[in-house]
């Protein structure tokens, strides 16, 4: 009997030399194409039970009964579990603050609060089962925006917080609240030759991930479990799950199952717990996996947010101050909210130098669905805002939207809000100069030459609704910054193993990280990594387990700067014991062993001149070489919560977008016909993946701008959690997207790289809408925009 | 839950009669959606896929008869000129899998106001053949849909056929929706010319309870056309007869609120579509040829 399915060591490059800076493809890429790549949903264990969640149907209600009797009845249910049977005090888990029960206790705060457990041989009999437990709700009142949760007898989500935020905190329906005060607002404002104000909404977007949230617990025998799962960190849920089964974190051995995306919706835990609450309690493997309809409750949300805003410019171009006010919707629990909002705050700025700032950013605790990471944290929200006032500055200043811009654009040296320096490349007005000098799209694409219209290069497609009525083009730029890392004084360490041994007269590296491989590409990188740190061609990379030490979230656009610096480092720990060995073994050989720099190429010891030493066959023999390292990026510090000042981040990353749209006016139908972006990236480790995060960030902006958001009702339950009405860009709404990638190295950081995940998601939302609003003149002060919104309807 | 698996029609048919509450399942893009979502639970499927003629499609003198499972894909590949709207309308179905398997007769079945294919039969003109052990009755299209995910087929019953009369002019559909592809209709809007009998006809999608023509729109257009002596003028349309068209398609529609889009939109784009299709099939009709070329 054993786990079949699950994940296998890959090797790559027996046939390339595929060091970093070069397009090196992806060795799960042809599995995925062909569908054969495991994902966790295909987990598989003989004799496994299924699990199943009984969840809320309401958004705030009181627990009055909960009988789960017929369900225990029902032939082939092996055990169901409520919050009265979690085996130890610990019931409640959070990536920051421990908020969220692992079943509901006496009171359901979120639509699709987990309430029950079922585990059966079979999923349709785990359904049915929990569709029999006897749960009696009273509903309660619902807190769903600013006013309703700061109302004087608004109700509070957790009462008696001690948590670290609570202190400062003017409500506690507020999660944390982060002011930053530079300069003089007031008195600059004073020096403003104009003034602009807006009010901006984003709504709730989805990661969607294709791999909906998936597991398999199998009890072992020493009384500990083996979790395989689909996650972004295995070692911050082996911390959250381990004290709740009272089990010591050894015994939960948690391995990287495939992960079919993420974008921050897998940083929280989803079944993580219940699946091994389920396998300890039925002594059988539990597999756990949810359908669409049941991810949309299973994950965290991107914070939906209001925005006020106000800058002020002088007659010649200089922004003079900005204040604004942003608060986000955190839902029922905590999440990631509090570094959320420090992201808000901190970037709410954007990439300009405005020396006098007055920002305060909150989210709050309402019964609106759980809101935490998503792909662009806090930043995304910010940006929409702030590139909308600077269309409106420049507008009200008669100047040039991308001339403004570039007038007021920060540099390497520029102070943040923070009061920290930017002390890397900072080319944001090369940015925009590189996506404003691209080839414009042609226009009147459909027109053919024979009179024909082709509806496909028409908004509507193929659904034919117009053949060129009604059809506008709007231009319209935006650039953004994002932090890129754990910010804020986080420990954001990460760790590598790496193994140089030789097989069959070949040296081969083998690298074991606990980085989570969500589809970024990391798992190719590290490969790069070791071929060129160590010489070799061949690399197996171990799958990611809790063996090793670990890696930190694959989020914050962080994990080839963090675990490729932990590769990297832990590779040149293993080159100065090759030589060191080398030095023993041969020294005497040849003078240069003693004298000269030394390097591993082409599995050989050479200096620098390239006169080849040795082979590392001579040099390593029977041995092996086999070291784990941490790595840490510079440290950070928190942000004072007064005044906001610290320097908080790790590093800065910058993208630039230019979206062309053709808008139907008359139906508020949208095509984006081209959206152009340029990138710093400091160092491209892989330019083929860079492109690639490039466009798929920009493609996930493009979403927020035009189609996806999840829709709460008025009793806060969610109106579309499926892909019928939750709508994602297809490949027909995604425009050609020509990049330009910059590479000006960062000096602090790996090769000189920078994070590129995120920043491309920012400013692609903000510069299609500023190509919307150029088409129809509308002000559009919420995303996504709907037909209704561009109809007056 | 029963599986049936027949081999043919007569079987298919006894099948029904022995177990009225069987749901007929072909391409399965509709009853597996359901099925998954757990919005219903049949007691017994009837798989269809192994009733051949179902398949199958003739045209006719007048009308094409097309079988109740032929896929989308064939009704684009294979009947675009006799029946254009139709095949305007399979186009924007889902993607081309679900265009692979899905089919008019599964969409008649469902009954959903949002299928795709009901605008273009009623602006045809169309009979569901709909068979039992009893017999075989055709019902008029716009008869057969009689509420939200309801029809008029007798629980013994199975759609057969669909009978779509051949164009005997321009016809056009339109969809709304909020993007590109693989997308369910805000609205949808569906308009044959019929110079033979100078008549016009509509359908509405998405926008009432169930699939409805714009009764007093094809009246007065019908009568505003042979007004101004039109069908035979070669003019235009006059803009002021084009917009009292519209308006009165708008009017002739009862839309709600819901997540995919407000009533007051589904008016507006109703009123926008019938006002475009009016003036894409009457260029049609006046031979300035200048219609969309298509994938």
């Amino acid at each position: 009997m054993g786990v079949t399915r699950t994940p296998t060591p890959t090797t790559q490059g027996s046939e390339t030399t595929g060091g970093i800076g070069e397009s090196t493809l992806r060795p799960d890429g042809v599995l995925k194409t062909t569908g054969e790549f495991a994902y966790a949903s295909d987990l598989w264990h003989e004799d496994m039970l299924w699990g199943h969640t009984l969840r809320s149907p309401h958004a705030h209600a009181e627990i009055v009964s909960l009988d789960v009797s017929r369900a225990l009845a029902q032939p082939g249910v092996y055990a169901v579990l409520t919050y009265d049977d979690l085996p130890t005090d610990v019931r409640h888990y959070g990536l920051e603050i421990q908020d969220t029960p692992v079943l509901a206790h006496g009171r359901v705060r979120h639509h699709g609060e987990p309430v029950a457990l079922v585990a059966a041989d079979h999923p349709e009999t785990a359904r049915r089962a929990a569709a029999k437990i006897r749960v009696e709700y009273r509903q309660l009142p619902v807190v769903v925006d600013e006013a309703t949760a700061t109302a004087p007898d608004a109700p509070l989500i957790h009462e008696g917080r001690t948590d670290h935020h609570s202190g400062h905190v003017p409500h506690p329906n507020v999660v944390h609240r982060q002011p930053i005060v530079r300069g003089d607002a007031d008195a600059a404002a004073r020096r403003a030759d104009v003034i602009v104000t807006g009010d901006y909404e984003v709504g709730m977007q989805d990661q969607a991930f294709l791999g909906p949230e998936s597991g398999l617990a199998v009890p072992a025998e020493d009384g500990g479990v083996d979790l395989y799962i689909a996650t972004q960190w295995l070692h911050a849920d082996l911390r959250q799950i381990a004290p709740v089964l009272g089990l010591p974190e050894e015994k939960v051995r948690m391995t990287l199952s495939g992960v079919g995306g993420a974008f921050g919706g897998r940083e929280d835990l989803s079944m993580q717990i219940h699946a091994c609450l389920l396998a300890l309690r039925t002594g059988k493997p539990v597999k756990m996996v949810y359908n669409r309809f049941e991810s949309f409750f299973g994950h965290v949300h991107r914070h939906p947010a209001t925005l006020h805003y106000e800058h002020g410019a002088t007659r010649d171009g200089k922004i003079t101050h900005m204040r604004c006010r942003i608060v986000l919707d955190g839902g029922a629990y905590a999440s990631s909210s509090p570094a959320v909002v420090g992201n808000a705050s901190s970037l709410s700025a954007g990439p300009y130098v405005i020396d006098d700032v007055d920002i305060e950013a909150l989210a709050l605790y309402t019964n609106n669905p759980p809101c935490g990471a998503m792909r662009g944290f806090g930043a995304v929200q910010a940006c929409f805002a702030y590139e909308a006032q600077m269309d409106k500055l420049a507008a009200a200043l008669g100047m040039d939207p991308v001339e403004f811009r570039r007038l007021n654009a920060m540099s390497q040296g520029a102070v943040m809000p923070t009061g920290q320096v930017v002390d890397s490349p900072a080319p944001v007005a090369e940015l925009l100069r590189r996506v404003k000098a691209m080839p414009m799209p042609p226009e009147r694409e459909w027109e053919s030459a024979g009179g024909g219209v082709d509806v496909r290069a028409l908004p509507g497609g193929l659904s034919n609704t117009t053949h060129g009525e009604g059809v506008v083009r709007g231009v319209g730029y935006a650039v953004g910054i994002k932090n890129v890392g754990f910010s804020e004084g986080f420990d954001d360490y990460s760790t590598a193993r790496v193994r140089l041994e030789v097989i069959a007269g070949e040296p081969v590296a083998t690298v074991h990280t606990a980085m989570a491989e969500v589809g970024q590409g990391g798992v190719t990188v590290h490969a790069q990594i070791a071929r060129t740190e160590l010489g070799v061609t061949q690399v197996t990379i171990d799958p990611a387990d809790t063996r090793v030490g670990s890696a930190g979230s694959t989020s914050a656009s962080r994990q080839t700067y963090v675990t490729g610096g932990a590769v990297r480092h832990t590779c040149q720990a293993v080159r100065e014991r090759v030589l060191e060995l080398g030095r023993a073994k041969l020294g005497t050989h040849h003078p240069a062993w003693a004298t000269a720099e030394l390097l591993l190429e082409s599995g050989k010891v050479v200096t620098d001149d390239g006169e080849v030493l040795a082979g590392l066959a001579e040099v390593l023999g029977d041995e092996a070489i086999d070291i784990e390292r941490e790595w840490r990026h510079r440290p950070t510090e928190p942000f004072d919560l007064r005044t906001g000042q610290g320097r908080g981040h790790v590093q800065y990353s910058f993208a630039a977008h230019r979206a062309v749209v053709d808008v139907d006016t008359e139906l508020g139908l949208v095509k984006v016909v081209e959206l152009a972006c340029a990138q710093d990236v400091g160092k491209a480790l892989n330019p083929l993946s860079v492109v690639g995060q490039i466009q798929g960030g920009t493609t996930q902006g493009l979403g927020l701008a035009v189609m996806e958001e999840i829709l709460v009702s008025d009793r806060a339950t969610v109106r579309n959690p499926s892909f019928t009405d939750y709508l994602i860009p297809t490949i027909l709404d995604t425009p050609p997207i020509p990049v330009d990638v910059l590479e000006l190295a960062d000096d602090h950081a790996p090769y000189g790289l920078r994070g590129v995940g995120e920043a491309p998601t920012l400013s692609s939302t903000p510069a299609v809408v500023a190509a919307i609003r150029a088409a129809t003149g509308l002000a559009l002060r919420r995303v996504p925009v709907r037909p209704e919104n561009l109809t007056g309807t | 839950m029963d599986f049936l698996r027949p081999a043919t029609w007569e079987e298919a048919l006894a099948a029904k009669a022995e177990h009225p509450t069987a749901v007929p399942i072909a391409g399965g893009t509709d009853v597996m959606v359901e099925i998954n979502f757990d919005h219903r639970r049949p007691d017994v499927l009837l798989d269809l896929n192994r009733v051949v003629d179902l398949y199958e499609w003739e045209v006719g003198e007048e009308t094409v008869r097309l079988g109740a499972a032929v896929p989308y894909t064939r009704v684009i590949e294979a009947l675009g000129r006799e029946l254009p709207g139709l095949a305007l309308a399979a186009r924007t179905v889902g993607s081309p899998q679900i265009r692979n398997r899905g089919s008019v007769g599964g969409n008649l079945g469902a009954a959903s106001p949002a299928g795709d294919s009901h605008p273009p039969l009623l602006a045809a003109g169309a009979e569901v053949e709909a068979v039992s052990v009893r017999g075989t009755r055709l019902i008029p299209v716009e008869e057969f849909y009689t509420g939200v995910k309801r029809n008029a087929l007798a629980p013994d019953e199975l759609i057969r056929a669909v009978h779509i009369a051949k164009a005997d002019g321009p016809q056009q559909f339109s969809k709304v929706g909020t993007r590109n592809a693989m997308v369910i209709a805000v609205c949808a809007f569906g308009l044959a010319l019929h110079p033979a009998t100078r008549t016009v006809r509509t359908g509405i999608g998405s926008a009432a309870p169930t699939p409805v023509r714009a009764g007093t729109a094809e009246e007065f257009l019908t009568a505003a056309l042979e007004e101004e002596g039109l069908w035979d003028s070669g003019r235009t349309v006059p803009p002021s007869v084009a917009r009292q068209f519209a308006d009165l398609v708008a009017a002739c529609a009862s839309p709600i609120d819901d997540v995919r889009g407000s009533a007051a939109y589904r008016r507006h784009a109703l009123r926008v579509m019938a006002r475009r299709t009016l003036g894409w099939t009457w260029d049609e009709y006046l031979g300035n040829e200048r219609s969309a070329r298509c994938a």
